[in-house]
């Protein structure tokens, strides 16, 4: 396919002048365009069959045609959805499994990254290292039922627990991201400041964590993800249900209020929407971080 | 790195002067670096290699997951090899993995293909094309339930078409369809985007200089793009893979393992062991599922290295 600026037609599409300066520099595919939007629709349906069926009322839910638009609209699919999952405190588990994970795995990863970068001279670090990457080669299904077991005999058979084993699961990959991006941190910057009198501590917490940020986005957003989204640690780990994550309560729809779809998919939408939102403010991250964890 | 220019500790041990320096190295070591790699030792140690080794353990034993227990050899590896209910869900959860592999690169590659080329609202249609990705599995799958059990049989009977007429969820022969349906409408996503970033790496110029030499484009995508990012579809592979096998979240929203046990994946049978009493057998479940992940890995890793040469 040329590309010669001078062979080129404006565009197919009224020619502005900003238009004409981007058709120059190259034409656009319009049927690859049409495509892909059409492709879009197989994420935006789901997604607009869940946002409409919130909105309905009942006796329209049951109807079976999930792509109507609500009419009437109403909003008291939310609210019955929000006393019946008890939405805040769901929430606030959430919230705070959430927050422990991504606190955790940034910090706990970085940490051991850094011992191990300047350290790998040593062999505990180094074979400690490798130690950690292991797990890599161990699912959680393997290990999941002295899991169970040992978190009970612990007391961790709550959210607390949940967030320590995402924090474990995702060690082996956050230091390995971790490591690669401190391998390229110049030893001058450090020595510099060492000489000027900082000690480890200042040094790691000054200079290299402040360093560390656009890892420690990337580390912090797929922790969000993962530990907001999943289901499958705390269905098996955390023992009362009334301490259970925002994903497990969505299981009451199907075992209990098994008609109410509109109640259920309000329920579904304020278990999706907090991610999405995070998504939406931060996909720079989630884009760069995805690539970066896969090439190195 | 200093550590390639160091000399291996076996070669210090003969020479004395060496041996001071390392030792003079060694002791200078801030103690706060001890400090710093242990609480990630520990957590792991705890989390991960001591119930690993105490499921190794208890596959050797007839215990139910409390009181007392014997030690009653490698019974429960012969009786898992001969409970049929396992062996499906190997049979199940293997093919579920490989075809939702080749489902979700094949449409990743050309969704890649497609967002790296001159198409219009580049960023607003890959913004869109992630969003699955940051969604729960279980929720997305619990919508898809409703779609598959509700909408999609409706539909069916308004066209006529018979196989879709009643839910494809209840037919034995076909829910595994949903599942890689909505596995792979998840996971597309991640693989897309690695897709593109390898496809970046391909310089225009390449093209360019194909293109006057008359190539068409399938012939750039056959010889060029398609070598040059297949370093990008093992990785995608090996990933995905290893999810797959563990499939769970998706399979409990939309089936729970039904009809009657036709999608119960290798993780569903294996967590049944703490319902069922049967718990020292899916330890050594666990125990074979885990060597045929690993023998499976070190596959892939072979093959990648394989892959790489070619690539390069």
């Amino acid at each position: 396919m040329s590309s010669a600026p001078s062979t080129i037609p404006g565009g197919s599409a009224a020619a502005g002048k900003k238009q004409r300066i981007r058709a120059g520099r190259e034409r656009s595919n319009w049927p690859a365009t049409i495509v892909l939007i059409v492709c879009t629709l197989s994420v935006l349906v789901p997604l607009y069959v869940t946002t409409s069926m919130a909105f309905k009322t009942t006796g329209q839910a049951v109807d079976g045609n999930a792509f109507s638009l609500p009419s009437p609209l109403t909003f008291d699919s939310f609210v019955q959805a929000w006393t019946l999952t008890n939405f805040p405190r769901g929430f606030a588990i959430s919230v705070f499994v959430s927050v422990t994970a991504v606190a955790g795995e940034i910090i706990v990863s970085a940490l051991a990254a850094y011992a191990i970068v300047r350290n790998w001279d040593r062999r505990l670090f180094r074979w400690s290292f490798f130690y950690l990457l292991a797990a890599m080669f161990i699912p959680f299904p393997v290990v999941a039922l002295p899991q169970i077991q040992l978190t009970g005999l612990a007391g961790l058979d709550n959210p607390l627990g949940v967030a320590i084993l995402h924090i474990v699961f995702a060690l082996a990959f956050n230091t390995m991201l971790f490591t690669a991006f401190l391998r390229s941190i110049p030893l001058e910057l450090e020595e510099s400041m060492r000489i000027d009198g900082a000690g480890t501590w200042q040094v790691f917490w000054k200079l290299i964590f402040p360093l560390l940020a656009p890892m420690s986005a990337t580390v912090g957003i797929f922790a969000f993800i993962a530990s907001w989204n999943d289901f499958m640690m705390p269905s098996l780990i955390i023992s009362d249900p009334e301490l259970q994550t925002i994903p497990v309560l969505q299981k009451i729809f199907q075992t209990q209020f098994s008609n109410s779809y509109n109640v259920a998919f309000a329920s579904y939408l304020m278990a999706m929407a907090p991610a999405i939102v995070v998504y939406l403010f931060t996909q720079r991250w989630v884009m760069s971080g995805l690539t970066q964890g896969a090439v190195k | 790195m200093s550590s390639t220019t160091k000399p291996s500790p076996r070669a210090v041990v003969t020479a004395p002067a060496a041996v001071r320096a390392a030792r003079a190295r060694k002791s200078r070591i801030d103690p706060l670096y001890y400090f710093f790699l242990f609480p990630s030792l520990v957590i792991f140690t705890l989390a991960v290699t001591l119930p690993a080794i105490l499921g190794f353990v208890y596959s050797f034993t007839n215990s139910v997951g409390f009181g007392d227990f014997d030690f009653i050899g490698i019974r429960n590896f012969i009786a898992v090899f001969q409970d049929e209910g396992v062996l499906s869900a190997y049979g199940f959860t293997l093919a579920f993995a490989l075809v939702t592999v080749i489902v979700v690169n094949a449409v990743a590659f050309f969704l890649a293909l497609g967002l790296t080329s001159r198409v219009r609202f580049r960023a607003a249609l890959r913004t869109v094309f992630v969003i699955p990705m940051v969604i729960s599995g279980i929720v997305i799958a619990f919508v898809f339930q409703y779609l598959f059990s509700n909408s999609l049989p409706l539909l069916g009977q308004g066209m006529g078409i018979e196989p879709l007429a009643t839910s494809i969820l209840a037919n034995p022969e076909l829910a595994w369809l949903a599942i890689v349906f909505v596995t792979a409408w998840q996971s597309i996503p991640s693989a897309m985007l690695i897709y593109i970033a390898g496809l970046l790496t391909v310089p225009a110029e390449v093209y360019e200089a194909s293109s006057i030499d008359g190539a068409t484009p399938w012939h750039n995508l056959r010889h060029i793009t398609l070598p040059l990012v297949a370093g990008y579809a093992v990785i995608n592979m090996v990933l995905g893979f290893k999810n797959y096998l563990n499939a769970y979240d998706i399979i409990v929203g939309l089936t729970d393992g039904g009809p009657g046990v036709a999608t119960r994946s290798v993780a569903m049978s294996i967590f049944r062991g703490f319902e069922g009493g049967d718990y020292a057998y899916q330890m050594a479940n666990a125990v074979i599922f885990f060597l045929i992940s690993i023998v499976i890995a070190l596959i892939q890793l072979r093959f990648t290295r394989g892959k790489g040469g070619i690539a390069a």
